[in-house]
């Protein structure tokens, strides 16, 4: 399965992942060569900024895999770019060594805060970069699979679901404000050093995670549009539009959901594990039911069952949200609501629609002017 | 002693247990010429008996037609059939050896029954083509399908039963665009795809109009001889139309049984029914 052949017809992605290239090339060099004094300088700031509009986007893309070509509508997706993250947030805690506050060699400084005499025991082995990374995808994708084979197998659909995965959401959110659960209760962790070695404050590093970013977007998005472009694919849709047809003709739906419902778990715990080291901390109030909400705004305004739309989505109401909560901190909410009406209202396709509409607009305006050389 | 005969009974060598061997790995056995025997049975519900101590049997390759008035167990049978309803008593062979009532309803699908239903449901977002190829048999499960590619006889025959449903002009086109009359040939086209034995269509003329059911009567009559093929239907002269044979259900059981014109002049059919 080549490039191309995954890639064929999507236009709108393909001029995503063009744009998306250009990016990944344009800013560093921005960033780096041009010098501070220049206009065309592009600040670390905003390129930590960018790096993090990216990793939303690929947690969208993996939302809009399971709610736009597969018709659940999970609400609780942010639980498992929380667990994502918090892998990586315990990498980067053991990284911290002795520079802590408390200089103890080993625990975290909220350890020794809760004269915790030695680390429990699912504390062990991050410290070495590839389990943690490991554990970003295995912990999110074995949550979805334990979840998804439980509600899937009891054939649990439609808005039940999605009420149960805000619980699960939500009962994470609880479990992990408490102290006892050993991540760091509701400061969460932070104070992170380095990474694999690099200052996380240095401008190449935060280039390298920005790349890493766009990398993953890149490879997540590919490996999305090849699942929805394969004959499972077609299963998926075929369930969304007719859940008990396809079952009849002799596809085991509970397993196709199982299947690309715990893949896409884990493409939103890598969205996670990168979101970390560029915020530079994770607290239990990214498992708040509110996120995995706005989450799915993002896609139903970007565009459901594009998946570029999702990019689109995430991206301009990200960038909305830092504009809004800069200039009109109270307007923001409001904002956002309208946005979701307007695009309900008005662009049913979201975003992505648009461009197919303006070109039915267009052609049928075309088709009702009156044709000069057909008249006398 | 009568307790150590049955112990010796059941230790005997060449004592097969059903529930030892899976009744998929059985082949489908028509040398007898009949594919299907329903045989004394009989279902309740809360009381009602829907189906009662029929008796049923249809030939391999035969076009055969169900009537009856409304509530004479012909949608009940069809169940029974196809393993959504379990029988209280009696029997459902498919072919000489495969117990249907030991099967689920994927297993039965797989094993070659086909049902298409009243309502017609197609994959309304897929194009016409991608129907069939979705429908098509094959290996199901998640990966094989992940990695599934078409193979140049697999396109062939999509295509060959594009053309035996007529609807070579519509292959691209998204299947909700499709008429009423179109959905219903391609959802017996995707019946078709999964190589059934014996098809069971459920009243696939409602709603059409006299050329859609012209069409559908040839269709139906092209299977003939391929597949056996049961239909059940209300419009008296589409039975006419297609039929050879023709069963009449009333109370949950067989009340005649023959050619369009004896069933027509049986006293009894004419009281319950035709007379109507």
């Amino acid at each position: 399965m080549g490039l191309d052949s995954v890639m064929k017809g999507d236009k709108g992605g393909q001029a995503m992942l063009a744009v998306l290239l250009v990016v990944a090339v344009v800013v560093p060099i921005l960033n780096l060569v041009v010098p501070e004094s220049s206009p065309w300088h592009v600040s670390t700031y905003t390129v930590t900024l960018l790096g993090k509009y990216l990793t939303y986007a690929l947690l969208a893309v993996a939302v809009d895999l399971v709610w736009g070509y597969l018709g659940i509508l999970s609400l609780g997706h942010a639980a498992f770019f929380g667990l994502g993250g918090y892998a990586m947030g315990m990498y980067l805690m053991r990284q911290i060594g002795d520079r802590g506050v408390y200089g103890h060699p080993v625990l975290p400084d909220f350890m020794v805060f809760l004269n915790w005499s030695e680390l429990p025991w699912f504390w062990h082995g991050f410290d070495l970069f590839w389990f943690a990374a490991l554990m970003a995808i295995l912990v999110p994708g074995a949550l979805a699979f334990v979840f998804g084979y439980l509600a899937f197998r009891s054939r649990v659909t439609g808005v039940y679901l999605s009420i149960m995965t805000q619980a699960l959401t939500y009962a994470l959110m609880l479990a992990f404000f408490r102290n006892e659960m050993g991540f760091g209760g509701n400061n969460g962790l932070t104070d992170f050093k380095d990474i694999l070695g690099f200052d996380l404050k240095s401008d190449a590093t935060r280039i390298g995670l920005f790349l890493a970013s766009a990398g993953a977007l890149a490879f997540g998005y590919l490996a999305c549009r090849w699942i929805v472009t394969s004959r499972l694919g077609r299963v998926a849709v075929a369930i969304r539009d007719a859940e008990a047809r396809t079952r009849f003709i002799g596809y085991r739906v509970d397993r196709v959901k199982l299947a690309i419902f715990t893949f896409s778990a884990m493409l939103a715990g890598v969205a996670g594990a990168l979101y970390v080291p560029q915020v530079g901390i994770i607290n239990p109030g990214e498992f708040s039911p509110l996120n995995s909400i706005e989450l799915v705004i993002w896609v139903a305004i970007g565009g459901r069952a594009t998946l570029y739309g999702a990019v689109i989505g995430a991206i301009l109401v990200n960038y909305g949200k830092t504009y809004f909560t800069g200039a009109f901190p109270e307007a923001w909410l409001f904002a956002l609501g309208a946005l979701f009406v307007i695009v309900t209202l008005f662009l049913p396709k979201g975003i992505a629609g648009l461009v197919g509409m303006i070109r039915t607009w267009r052609r049928s305006r075309s088709a009702s002017e009156p044709h000069p050389e057909v008249s006398p | 002693m009568k307790a150590v005969e049955q112990l010796r009974e059941s230790m005997r060598k060449d004592r097969q247990w059903s529930f030892m061997y899976s009744m998929l790995d059985v082949d489908l056995d028509v040398s007898q010429g009949v594919i299907l025997y329903l045989e004394d049975v009989s279902v309740s519900f809360d009381g009602f008996k829907a189906i009662n101590n029929l008796n049923f049997y249809v030939n391999a390759g035969e076009l055969r037609c169900v009537i009856g008035p409304n509530g004479a167990g012909k949608t009940t049978m069809m169940d029974i059939i196809t393993g959504k309803t379990r029988p209280d008593t009696g029997s459902a062979y498919f072919g000489r050896t495969i117990d249907l009532l030991r099967l689920s309803e994927p297993e039965i699908a797989a094993l070659g029954v086909g049902r298409k239903f009243q309502k017609p449901t197609v994959f309304e977002s897929h194009s016409v083509f991608e129907n069939l190829e979705l429908a098509m048999a094959g290996d199901k499960r998640v990966f094989p399908t992940l990695f599934a590619k078409l193979s140049g006889e697999q396109r062939d025959r999509i295509h060959e039963v594009l053309g035996i449903i007529g609807l070579q002009e519509q292959t691209r086109r998204e299947a909700g665009a499709l008429s009423h009359g179109q959905k219903q040939w391609l959802e017996i086209g995707m019946l078709l795809m999964q190589d059934p034995h014996l098809l069971l269509v459920d009243e696939p003329v409602a709603g059409m109009t006299h050329q859609e059911m012209d069409r559908t009567a040839e269709l139906l009559l092209s299977l003939e001889g391929k597949h056996s093929v049961v239909v059940v239907e209300h419009d008296m002269d589409f039975v006419r139309s297609i039929a050879k044979r023709v069963t009449v259900l009333h109370q949950g059981s067989v009340l005649a049984e023959g050619s369009m014109d004896e069933v027509q002049n049986d006293p009894r059919v004419v009281e319950v029914y035709l007379g109507e």
